[in-house]
Parts: C-alpha cells; structure tokens; sequence
C-alpha cells in the first residue's frame, strides 16, 4: 500500500540525512520525497511517498517519530487529505502532434511555458493521479523529459497542522 | 566568568557529576588535555586505542548506570571509536564520546585529519550534534547527557571543533532542556496494565522473558516481587542476566540459541508470553514464524519501536520497564488478594517445567585429564566475591559464562550482545574496575578477542586497576569452529590459531603477574592465587579444545530443535 507521510523536523543541518539514512539503513522504500522550509523558520516539512503493508507503515512512522529532530509525522489518510504534485513535461511536437500535445495540455489545463518548432514544455499540477494521466497520454507522442516534485500534501478542513 | 570552550567542556562534565573519562589526545583535543591538565576534579584514564577507551566507558557505564563517557582527536582517533560506539548503541548503553574536530573554518576541505564523524556516527548514535558556536557548548552538552540517560538509552556524540574549544564564553550551565521533538513515553498505560495483568492472571502457562532493559530501567527488584507474586517463570536473554537470581526455583536460566532446553521448551509451550525490555532478537526467537505459537504476547518497552517490529504483539505497553513493573504489582495484588490462589493455578505448568528440568538439566561431561571451559567458570563462581563484576568477550567462553556462572545480581555482567564485539571485554573490564575499586572484576575471554585489545595490560597495570583476566584458550576461534564443525564438515578455515603464545610472558611484560593451569587439579589453585594476589593477574586456562557449547539451536531453526549436550 502507499503512504504519503508528512514529517515536520528541524530546519537543522543534516535533519533529511538522519530522514534518507533511515530508510536505506532498514531498507524502506522512498517512491518520492520533497523538503521545503514552512511557515515557521525553524521548521522544515518533508512529504514522503513510501510503500508497505501495515506493519512496515508503523515501523516507519515508529522510527521517523523516534528521531530527535523529527517534530511530528502524520501518516495521512487518502481521504482526510489534500494531494497536489506538480511535473513539467518536454514533448516533442512536429506537424502532425503539435495540435494533439495543445488538446491535451487543454484538458488537464496545463500550461505551455516554452515552445520551440520541435518541442513544447508543459506545465501541470494536480492529484498525483491527475497528473499521471496526462503524462501517460503525452507517452505516445515522444516524451524527451519529464520531471516531478513529486506530492505534497495538506489536510482537509479549518485546523492548521504545525509543531 | 569568561573561559574557552575546553573549559566549558570540563566544567559541564563535572555538573553532570562525571568523575572519570577515558580518552586519548592529538591534535584537534590539545585545548581540551591542556586544560584537563590543570582539572583535578575528574580522573582521566588514557586507554591504548580509542576503541578500548569507548569499551572502557562503556564497561563504567553498564556496571554503575551512570552515563560513560569517552574522548578522542579527529580524524583516526574518532574512527577508531566506531566499533565501542556501534556496541553501546546495539546494547542501549548510556555514553558521551566527544571527538575534536579540525577547525570550523576548515570543514569539508579534506583538511589534515578531518573525518566526516557526525555522517559516519549517524547510524550507530542516539543522536548526534556538531558545536559550530562556543555559545551553544552547554546547551549541547546537558541536551547530549539528558538524550544519552532517558528513554532508550544510547551513545550521542559531540563533535568539537578545535577553534570552539579555543574561543572564550560565559559559562552558564542550563539546569533543564526541552527538545521539542523528545519526549520519551515514560508512563505505561493503566488500562493496558490492568489488561496484561488480567491476561496474565488468567492464564495457565505463563512465561516472562526479560531483556536488557529490566537492568537498564533498574527494574530488577519490581520484576523480582511481580514473578514472585504470581510465581511465574522467568527467562532472561543475555542481557536480563543479573535481572532475576538464577538461584530461585522460577530461573529458567538463558533463552535462545544457546538457552536451556527447559527456557526454549517454556517459551514454545507457554500461552501468555510476558516480555520486557526485550526485543526478539534473532538469536532469542530462532525462527520466528514458531516461536511461542501458542502464545498471546505482552510486550512491555520505553521504545516504541521494539513493538511488534519483527513479533506480533497482543497486548503492548510502552513505557518506562520500573514504572509499568510497579503498576502490574500492585494490579496483580487487587485482581488476586491472595496470592496463593493464583499460584496454585498455574501449579501444574510448574510442575511440567520441572520435568524439563530433570530431563535435561545444564550440564556437560566433566574429565579427570582435560580442562572442561564450563568447569573454570563454575569455579570461578565458587571462588570469587557475589557481587564480583564479570566482564566477557565475544565467543564459545561468553557463551559458557552466561550458562554456568549463575548471575544474581544486575550490573554484574557486560557483556557485548547486540553487536557481538570481540574485544570488548578487556577494556570493558577495566572501566568497571575505575568505577569501582573496591570490588572483584574479572573478565572472561577467548585466546582469540583478548589479542583484539590486549595492548590495554598497560592501562591497566599504569593505572592500577585490579582486573583478574581469565583467558580460556583452546587455541581456536572456538565459536566459529564450533560452526565449521556442525555445518561445515569439520573444514576449520582460519580458526586454528597455530602460533602458541607464552601468555605468562606476555602478561609479565607489561608488568602485570601471570599464572597458568594445564590440569584439572590446577583450577582452583590457580583461581585462588589470582584472587588473592594484588592487581592486575592473567590465568590463562588450557581447556579443552574441540568443546562445544550445547544447547544450540541451529542459526534460523525453531527454539524446539535444539541440539544437546550427550
Ligand atoms: C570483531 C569481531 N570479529 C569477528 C567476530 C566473529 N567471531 C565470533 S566468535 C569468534 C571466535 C572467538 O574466538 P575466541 O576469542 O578464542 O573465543 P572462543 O570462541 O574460542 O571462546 C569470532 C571470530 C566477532 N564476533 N567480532
Ligand atoms: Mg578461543
């Protein structure tokens, strides 16, 4: 099963090591990881994507909890939550797909932010699933790169989540 | 009043009421021995190899409780520290290692005798910090003791840069830290307590299966008056030696591997399984899938992440072992007034128990021409003080040590666990003895882990510490060949250690006295003479060479299959 887990740590020097290092170190998986400071200076929020059956999931946030620098971890609930990733796509783009790549982009409304006679870069954000079904259209028409800041996410309702 | 950071260093290990330190000097730590110089109030003992002055604070520390704490220079000296700080951490021992390091200014360009010790440290410490400002020294230093002490105990180090010990501060010591991301669980749930007290009362064969953390949490005197209540069995790991006296009727003895064949056949038939500070090892469940099958399990531990990592766990408590032992008592005394009733109940358990006992007691063949390993540690049992410290290393003779001494007190015996650090015993020895001069120290090794650190005969005879060394040699590394022997059809690849070494001469090189018993009838004597003898002895024990320690459940079989002793 995926989890996507949000850890609140330190805004401290070698606080996503101690993160990175414990996943490899028990052989965890990592699909995705974003760090970014928050709201508070001196706090930074990690979103982790990782996969497990129950038991590994506990150990997980077991083991993130029991970190020093680690504040809080939350082991969201799909639907108690908010998810949002964001990729930016190079397709190619030559006379017969150009309008193709324009419809798509159209549909997931995704932004067009460079263009060249061969190529245009797409810009899109959304559900991780939403995001991924565009992409997987765009696949066939010649994908040359592709890049994601992979999911973040946020509770649903009024509260606020800090330290 | 204004002072550098070498100072402040001292100054915060003398309010956290350390009294002796193990270290060794070089370049980014001469600030810090330069004001250790003038320091009286803490005694310095220089070990011979960084790792022996880990070992050493360690082997302080598991004897008195307190924390250990250790010092080395940057670069080689902190590298040599990793083994002693990968064994404190596998076995949750409380420990401070401060390491110098190269110059702020200069970290990250591969200045001379710069390693990167906090990314090295990072997977075998507690925690770990790097002081960049003399200012935050204390802080630090009363975050890094308190982190070191609570919960799960553990190593943290400190990493100093040379230009932080030089620079000048106020001292201020902090009289509380508060970190926001720690705060160990300490205070077990009453519900699940009365829970696990109502499982437990009810059920017809239980077991208790004590770990390290029983002598970690000081808990050994609750364990003792709950098992006795409720009359209840107790096994313990290697690290529960000492927790519960192996000289009651309830002592199960050793578990695991090398356990008893009564403990592995308790812990296979039991229906409630009580286990505290234990963590279900490897070496203690055998394979998993069929240990304890018949049983609902209760596990009690201040680290939340021993439950249910590799075991499931009907019924958890996190929580600090004394507290949550104190609550089952007084639980175990409302649910059964008289205690009586509840230890009739599980009468017949009892007594199926002591029909293992009788039918496979511990025991080996004893010979009128050989020295039998488990002969020499009974004796020394016999012979030596109750509350004497017994140190081993890693090996057949730990082994045999854990099964024949009989451990009845806690903080008796260090033993490397965890990690399995050949090595470890002699300086762990030592830091014992620093601790505590007055009482009987000997350590327990193989003729192969006492060379891993034997340069330290010279620490301890400088220093006076009078530590009894008792090497069993079989010219083997025993516990390997032992395997070589059972699975490997005998071939012995590099276990044979041909070369004969004068053990007597070598003891009396470094100034230390050395004895040595070939026969039966030369135990005792020899015994005798080391105890009675000022300072430092070796006996060397010629034991029999190709002995195996029995029982033993082969690596990844069931606690039930187990081999033994004819
Ligand atoms: C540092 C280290 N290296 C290797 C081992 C693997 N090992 C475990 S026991 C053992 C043999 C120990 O021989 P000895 O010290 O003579 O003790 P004996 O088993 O003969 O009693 C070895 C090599 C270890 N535990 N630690
Ligand atoms: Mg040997």
């Amino acid at each position: 099963m995926k989890h996507t887990i949000a850890v609140l740590v330190e805004n401290e020097f070698g606080v996503l090591s101690r993160v990175v290092g414990l996943f490899s170190g028990r052989g965890f998986n990592i699909d995705s990881l974003t760090v970014a400071p928050t709201n508070d200076e001196a706090l930074s929020r990690i979103t982790l994507v990782t996969r497990g059956d129950e038991q590994i999931i506990e150990q997980i946030t077991k083991q993130l909890n029991k970190l020093i620098d680690v504040i809080k971890v939350i082991d969201f609930e799909p639907e108690n939550a908010i998810e949002r990733e964001m990729v930016l796509v190079k397709v190619s783009a030559e006379d017969q797909s150009r309008a193709e790549v324009l419809r798509i982009a159209d549909i997931f409304r995704a932004k067009v932010i460079d263009v060249t006679p061969k190529s245009y870069t797409l810009e899109a954000t959304g559900a991780p699933a939403k995001v991924s079904a565009m992409v997987e259209l765009l696949r066939p028409l010649g994908l040359k790169e592709l890049v994601s800041t992979g999911p973040v996410v946020i509770g649903r309702g009024a509260k606020g989540w800090k330290g | 009043m204004k002072m550098n950071g070498a100072r402040i260093l001292l100054e915060c290990l003398k309010r956290e009421g350390v009294d002796t330190i193990f270290g060794y000097p070089g370049g980014t730590v001469i600030n810090l021995y330069d004001e250790l110089f003038s320091f009286k109030e803490i005694r310095h003992i220089l070990p011979r190899h960084e790792q022996a002055g880990v070992h050493a604070a360690d082997g302080y520390a598991r004897a008195t409780g307190k924390v250990g704490v250790a010092i080395a220079t940057s670069g080689p000296g902190a590298t040599n520290t990793i083994t002693g700080i990968a064994t404190a951490y596998m076995d949750s021992i409380p420990m401070v290692i401060v390491t110098g390091q190269v110059p702020t200014a200069l970290i990250g360009n591969d200045a001379f005798q710069e390693a990167d010790i906090i990314g090295i440290t990072r997977p075998c410490t507690k925690h770990n910090f790097l002081v960049k400002d003399v200012k935050e020294l204390p802080t630090i230093m009363k975050k890094a003791f308190y982190i070191a002490r609570t919960g799960r105990p553990g190593p943290v180090l400190v990493d100093l840069p040379k230009d932080v010990q030089m620079a000048q501060a106020e001292f201020h010591y902090p009289e509380t830290v508060e970190i926001r991301g720690y705060k160990p669980n300490l205070e077990g749930h009453p519900k699940q307590v009365e829970k696990a007290v109502t499982m437990i009362t009810q059920a017809k064969r239980p077991v208790i299966y004590v770990g390290g953390g029983v002598i970690l949490g000081n808990a050994a005197a609750e364990l003792t008056a709950f098992a006795k209540r409720l009359a209840i069995p107790v096994t313990t790991t290697l690290m529960g030696l000492g927790a519960f006296p192996e000289n009651d009727p309830q002592s199960l003895g050793l578990l695991g591997m090398h356990g008893t064949y009564y403990a592995n056949m308790a812990v296979s038939n039991c229906d409630v399984l009580i286990a505290i500070g234990a963590r279900f090892d490897d070496r203690v469940t055998g394979k998993i899938a069929s240990f304890a099958p018949h049983a609902k399990i209760v596990h009690v531990d201040v680290d939340p992440t021993s439950i249910k990592k590799n075991v499931r766990v009907d019924l958890p408590i996190v929580g600090d072992v004394r507290d949550v032992l104190a609550k089952m008592l007084k639980a175990a005394e409302q649910v059964c007034p008289d205690a009586k009733v509840c230890q009739d109940a599980i009468a017949p358990w009892t007594a199926e128990i002591e029909g293992w006992k009788a039918k496979h007691p511990m025991s080996y063949k004893q010979s009128t021409t050989t020295i039998k390993p488990q002969y020499v540690i009974q004796r020394l049992r016999a012979l030596s003080d109750p509350d004497a410290i017994v140190a081993t290393d890693v090996g057949q003779h730990q082994m045999w040590t854990a099964q024949f001494f009989g451990f009845t007190t806690p903080r008796t015996l260090l033993s490397s666990g965890g990690l399995g650090t050949m090595g470890y015993g002699l300086p762990a020895a030592m830091g014992a003895q620093a601790a505590f001069p007055e009482r009987q120290v000997m350590v327990v090794c193989g003729d192969g882990g006492f060379q891993m650190n034997l340069q330290e005969l010279a620490t301890i005879v400088q220093n006076r510490l009078n530590v009894k060394i008792v090497i069993l040699n079989n010219n083997f590394l025993g516990m390997v060949r032992q395997w070589q022997e059972l699975f490997f059809d005998k071939r012995y690849s590099s276990t044979c250690m041909e070369l004969p070494i004068d053990f007597i001469k070598l003891a009396e090189a470094f100034g230390a006295t050395g004895l040595q018993a070939t026969k039966v009838d030369e135990v005792d004597e020899v015994i005798k003479k080391g105890f009675a003898t000022n300072g430092p002895v070796l006996m060397e024990f010629k034991v029999a060479r190709e002995e195996k320690v029995l029982p033993m459940v082969p690596a990844g079989a069931s606690l039930t299959e187990m081999v033994l002793a004819s």
